[in-house]
């Protein structure tokens, strides 16, 4: 039995996350504030598009927080799924050259994801206060989507840094098939608009769909749909979290029978 | 598992392949399109290797450019997987193929410290005790808090030397790069060397410098096309090594030779070569004298010949010369007389590439007989730490006065 928590596995993994924490912004003179400006900015331009010009979500309460915390969380999916995705390949220098656990790598690189994302979640604290956002116990629900949307992300960053390795393109057809996501995940609208049950149920079936709804839902308001809300807490209600746990479970076994051979693919 | 207790490393049986892509598909594209005929060549890289490494022995690895060492290297270290066979190891093994892996140039030299010792295992307290030590003997006490990027070359061998010896682990595996640098550098690589061989860790020494491997490997194998081609005694080893690498490109050199001959015929040098046991050779290391043999054989009745023997280095200077003249010992031949002549020198010469030049003419030098220019082409080459011309013994007498 291999030992992941030995102390050279520690060690390691904390000095990995530290260098990729101290690379991010080299250079940059706001550095860690970018981490904060980024979704705000971002946040800012989604607002001015969508409810100042094209007035979606006005009928939603505390709608300004409701996008920001989509956005938020997409963004954390995203930002760990294309780091990840060329982990392998970025530390070829190491992994050809030294023995080190090649899935702490890809784990290494999901830690500054969350790192971030955790700097994030103060940024949407600060605009729920202000947009007196009554706080309920529901915010505690929360973890458990966050831990919903990493383990699903990792399933995946363990499937596509494996794949990288022998096919380059996965960088671009991810690209893609993350950029449908963004419009097949209800983050800019709210999902009533779809207003079409069956679409509207198909497009909850998506785990990161599923645990934006559901965080709105507790934190912000109860006009936010949930997979619960639409099949009314019939078993369909696992189908995400079922989805999940296949997804993480294929990715570990691909990544664990391509890891030994990463040094001479890269 | 190992039963015995006193092998540190067991590879028994082990082959490793590559599949090399006639036309790199690293496209999904490329691989429909040539999907039926996805050409690959499967270079066998190792083939059948077997051999222990007992606890506290130094091992040497040795073999040319392509024979397979450093596959079988970092099949060693874990890098790679065998195709076939297994790899036991014994204990905790720590791989140094290059200095400074995972140096990242973007980061200071002190976080890179941090970064390069938690690759070899310890976490930031360790480092952070031993942090002086390793600046102070890197001699980079100004430049910790630059960045790597701004680092000479030197300056970062030296950093990456300096964490690499703190690795404290049972089985090493050294790669001969650790021998780059200057001479002070490669002075304390040695000094290092000498250390491990004292406290008795078992090392995995890859070189081919067979100086090297005679002076600190108990044993040795040679590898040639990825296969084990003689195992045991590292002088043995080294020996082989030399004649099966110097007796390819003799075969060039070789005709070379002939072609110099120039004079009266009154006499002919047939052979003029360094030897050693006999045999002709086209390697020494330093430790060996120059023993150059000239055999001459005489045409027509020579008279108190003169024979001057020189050698040239590379740039055609000079650096040795002798004539019998000054030895007062006379040639004089019958015809149909064979001679031989035996030269031994102190090898006190650098390491290179040198050629022996050998005359025989007349009394008075007006007749030359047979003259042979820079030919038997020879290399010194070895575990010599100073970059000096010549390494003539020295007495040394050091005398405190008060």
């Amino acid at each position: 039995m291999i030992n992941y928590l030995s102390k050279e596995n520690k060690a390691l993994f904390s000095e990995l996350v530290r260098t990729d924490f101290k690379l991010r912004y080299q250079g940059s003179i706001l550095g860690y504030t970018w981490s904060l400006l980024r979704p705000l900015l971002l946040f800012v331009i989604l607002y001015i598009v969508f409810v100042y010009f094209l007035h979606i979500g006005n009928d939603i309460p505390h709608y300004p927080v409701y996008l920001l915390l989509g956005i938020v969380m997409w963004n954390f999916f995203v930002e760990m799924t294309m780091q990840s995705l060329g982990s392998i390949v970025g530390r070829g220098d190491l992994i050809r050259k030294i023995r080190i656990p090649r899935w702490m790598v890809v784990f290494s690189s999901s830690i500054s994801a969350t790192i971030n994302l955790l700097l994030s979640l103060v940024v949407v604290f600060v605009f729920m206060v202000v947009n007196q956002v009554p706080l309920t116990l529901g915010i505690l629900m929360l973890p458990v989507y966050l831990v919903m949307i990493y383990v699903f992300a990792l399933g995946l960053s363990l499937f596509l840094s494996a794949a990288y390795v022998k096919f380059r393109d996965v960088s671009y057809i991810w690209e893609v098939v993350l950029q449908a996501g963004f419009y097949a995940t209800p983050i800019i609208y709210p999902l009533q608009l779809v207003n079409n049950e069956l679409v509207e149920k198909i497009l909850l079936m998506n785990p990161v769909a599923q645990a934006i709804q559901g965080s709105r839902y507790n934190l912000i308001t109860h006009d936010a749909l949930t997979t619960y809300g639409m099949w009314g807490g019939s078993w369909y209600v696992i189908i995400p979290s079922v989805f999940v746990g296949i997804v993480f479970l294929c990715g570990l076994l691909y990544f664990k029978s391509q890891a030994n051979y990463f040094a001479e693919n890269i | 598992m190992i039963e015995n207790n006193d092998i540190a490393i067991r590879v028994s049986h082990v082959s490793k392949n590559f599949k090399l892509p006639h036309d790199q598909q690293s496209s999904i594209k490329g691989r429909l399109i040539n999907f039926r005929k996805r050409g690959y060549e499967v270079q066998h890289a190792l083939v059948d290797v077997s051999f222990d490494v007992k606890k506290g022995e130094f091992f040497g690895i040795v073999g040319r450019n392509g024979s397979g060492k450093s596959t079988l290297l970092k099949l060693l270290a874990g890098i790679y997987t065998p195709n076939e066979g297994s790899i036991e190891i014994n204990g905790k093994l720590t791989p140094f193929i290059e200095l400074g892996v995972g140096f990242n140039p973007e980061l200071s030299g002190r976080d890179n410290v941090f970064l390069n010792g938690a690759l070899l295992g310890f976490n930031r307290k360790e480092m952070g005790e031993m942090y002086d030590e390793i600046v102070e003997f890197a001699e980079l006490e100004r430049f910790m808090d630059q960045k790597l990027k701004n680092y000479s070359s030197g300056m970062q061998v030296r950093l990456a030397f300096s964490i690499a010896i703190r690795a404290n682990t049972d089985i090493l595996v050294l790669d001969e790069v650790l021998a780059v640098g200057d001479a002070n550098f490669q002075r304390k690589c040695l000094n290092y060397f000498k250390q491990l061989k004292a406290s008795k860790k078992t090392v995995v020494f890859v070189s081919h410098d067979m100086a090297a491997v005679q002076d600190f490997c108990d044993k040795a194998i040679i590898i040639n096309n990825g296969s084990i081609q003689f195992s045991g005694n590292s002088t043995e080893a080294a020996a082989i090594y030399n004649e099966i690498n110097f007796s390819g490109s003799a075969v060039k050199g070789e005709s070379k030779d002939e072609s110099h001959h120039y004079g009266d015929g009154s006499a002919t040098i047939q052979k003029l070569h360094i030897q050693k046991d006999g045999k002709d050779i086209k390697h020494i290391s330093p430790k060996e004298d120059l023993n150059i043999l000239v055999e001459v054989i005489a045409n027509r009745d020579v008279k108190s010949a003169i024979l001057g023997v020189q050698i040239q280095d590379a740039s055609d200077n000079i650096i040795f010369s002798y004539n019998n003249i000054e030895e007062k010992l006379d040639i004089s031949l019958n015809k149909k007389q064979r001679m031989s002549i035996n030269l031994v020198t102190k090898n006190i010469f650098h390491n290179g590439t040198y050629t022996i030049s050998a005359a025989l003419k007349s009394n008075d030098k007006s007749v030359v007989y047979d003259q042979l220019l820079k030919t038997a082409k020879f290399e010194i080459s070895g575990w010599r730490v100073s970059t000096a011309f010549t390494h003539p013994e020295v007495i040394a007498n050091y005398v405190k006065k008060d």
